[in-house]
């Protein structure tokens, strides 16, 4: 079993579209959708979730009003600047809470307890192109790591019941937290950035990541013909530091047209599609990538 | 007026709103832009300050004395963060997974842990023409964002009634835009006008109500896609403060960290009145429910 990685630093560089073709084009993987923040993968493959789960992704501080004494030590040992003092009692204020229990540990007239905190939703469907994992983190919430954690694992385990080879993982922008919970252990990624100075700039930050976590990348130019110098710029970049590309992908109206169907570019029949579509380009990226995961 | 410039979906164009936005109000003004998507800071790609500060990021992780650690395991019982671990009776941290609470030195029976420093970030602050930047940068391999974004957050001017304070946050909704647009009095929202635009926008709505702050939206690229973002903001009675047309030669433009607005002058009347309806709609929030 392979885990194969879709990121980008910058976002909005294509990463879903691109995620859906593949899986229309795969055959036998599992699906899983590590953007838990902002989550689109679903709304290209027409999922038909089975099992919807909670996830308690941390804790929160409660104060007992009628036992908290108001000597206001929790204020001072709380390092979130979480909890603020009445003339009555002190009291949590949730959106800052991160959980640790210092405040629980100090308080002397045991007036604080933690409670788990829903942070969030998991979700198995089925779609037409395999199983699909994915996750909602609820508005405002923290520890997406650890929820992108859980989606990963589940998507372990179905591929391992069904012995299935690959798992397809479309993961967040950026190079925080959940990003660095995607990337963790995956055998590749697949950095996909644009011709512009800001994703060249981003695909430096995320090629240093994947760097420090010893994940083997590849990288594929989206929209490329929007900049062909900054295409080349970026190919060159990607010579000096020994990247392998994984191929160009031309702007092409026909993938908006995809999106606002609710279907992969790949499927999407258009009756203009010319040789140089971003359908047939994505088929190519995929070879580059499926040839790599093999070697 | 200190106002965020969020979006839900990444790659919408709040950096390109929040730099243009600056360049256009910076005759008028003090103009603050303040650099809070210390994952990928781009700010600096459209404008190049001159950096006169810069300011490390610390926070603070365990340090245990291996000769005072009779492997108890208490700290590691105790963390939420899952960064301590016993190992055969010894304890290894994970520094990175570590959120500076201090509750392993608290419960450590022996005294064997105390605090030491550890870099997760840098704010460097500078100028640009006349518009004062400040930019934040999370280390590679760190997770902790939110506290980059607040030390970026605090070096803006604590009274900034007559200054705009433009903040650019990450993409998302989750604790690092909470940290970028928390206490501020306008959140500006970035979106395109397609289903996955649509989808992140929603969400980023019900971060702003959840703040309980006014916001409005911005489209751009509009005429690419379809309808829905219109039709969802008609029905959800949240304002459609600004658009910008599809056009490549904008693409183009931002391709190559040009400015809109001095390649395109006449963007600068859309940008200018932009100002006048968050002030507007900023200004009527506050009447109708006062700062506690």
């Amino acid at each position: 079993m392979k885990e194969f990685l879709v990121i980008s630093g910058k976002g909005g560089t294509g990463k879903t579209s691109i995620t859906a073709g593949f899986a229309a084009l795969a055959g036998d993987i599992v699906l899983a959708d590590c953007d838990v923040d902002a989550a689109n993968l679903h709304m290209l493959l027409e999922p038909v979730t089975y099992h919807t789960e909670e996830f308690i992704g941390s804790r929160k501080a409660t104060i007992d009003p009628t036992h908290c004494s108001n000597c206001r030590l929790c204020q001072e040992s709380c390092r979130f600047n979480a909890i603020t003092s009445t003339e009555i009692a002190c009291t949590v204020n949730p959106l800052s809470c991160e959980g640790c229990g210092v405040c629980s540990f100090v308080c002397p007239k045991g007036a604080i307890t933690m409670h788990d905190h829903v942070s969030g939703h998991w979700f198995l469907s089925d779609t037409r192109y395999g199983p699909l994992v994915h996750a909602r983190l609820g508005i405002a919430e923290e520890n997406s790591g650890k929820l992108v954690a859980k989606v990963r694992e589940q998507a372990q385990r179905i591929a391992q019941e069904k012995d299935v080879e690959y798992i397809l993982v479309d993961g967040p922008p950026g190079t925080g937290c959940p990003v660095i919970s995607s990337i963790s252990g995956v055998d590749l990624a697949l950095i996909v950035t644009e011709p512009t100075i800001a994703g060249l700039h981003d695909l430096e930050r995320v090629r240093q990541l994947a760097g420090h976590f010893d994940v083997p990348v590849m990288v594929c130019i989206n929209k490329y013909d929007l900049d062909e110098a900054y295409t080349r710029k970026i190919e060159l970049y990607c010579q000096k530091q020994q990247i392998e590309l994984a191929g160009r992908i031309p702007f092409d109206r026909n993938v908006v047209s995809a999106l606002v169907r609710g279907i992969p570019a790949v499927a999407y029949a258009a009756p203009s599609t010319s040789e140089n579509s971003a359908a047939k380009a994505i088929g190519d990226v995929w070879q580059a990538v499926r040839n790599r995961l093999l070697a | 007026m200190l106002i965020t410039i969020a979006s839900g979906k990444g790659g919408t164009g709040k950096t390109t709103v929040a730099v243009n936005l600056a360049l256009t109000l910076k005759e008028l003004l003090p103009v603050v832009l303040l650099d809070c998507d210390v994952e990928e800071p781009n700010v600096h790609l459209f404008l190049q300050p001159v950096v006169n500060e810069s300011e490390k990021v610390m926070t603070t992780v365990p340090k245990i004395d291996g000769n005072k650690c009779d492997g108890c395991g208490k700290c590691s019982e105790f963390c939420a963060f899952n960064a301590i671990a016993i190992v055969k009776g010894k304890p290894i941290t994970f520094p990175e997974l570590c959120h500076s609470c201090r509750g392993c030195t608290l419960v450590c029976p022996t005294g064997a842990i105390t605090e030491t420093p550890r870099q997760i970030g840098l704010v460097e602050k500078g100028t640009w023409s006349v518009i004062k930047t400040a930019k934040g940068t999370l280390k590679i391999g760190s997770p902790l964002a939110p506290m980059v974004v607040d030390a970026v957050r605090n070096t803006a001017p604590l009274h900034h009634g007559d200054q705009a304070v433009i903040i650019d946050a990450s993409p998302g909704t989750s604790c690092a835009v909470v940290a970028a647009a928390k206490d501020t009095d306008f959140c500006l929202l970035v979106t395109e006008p397609t289903p996955f635009g649509l989808n992140d926008l929603t969400l980023a709505v019900e971060l702003a109500k959840k703040l309980g702050l006014p916001h409005g939206v911005v489209i751009n690229r509009a005429g690419l896609g379809d309808h829905s973002v219109y039709d969802y903001c008609h029905e959800a009675d949240i304002p459609i403060l600004m658009e910008i047309p599809f056009d490549t030669k904008y693409a183009a433009c931002y391709a190559r960290g040009g400015r809109l607005v001095e390649e395109f002058p006449d963007l600068s009347d859309r940008f200018l009145k932009l100002w006048d309806v968050i002030q507007h709609h900023a200004k009527r929030h506050q009447r109708e429910e006062p700062k506690t």
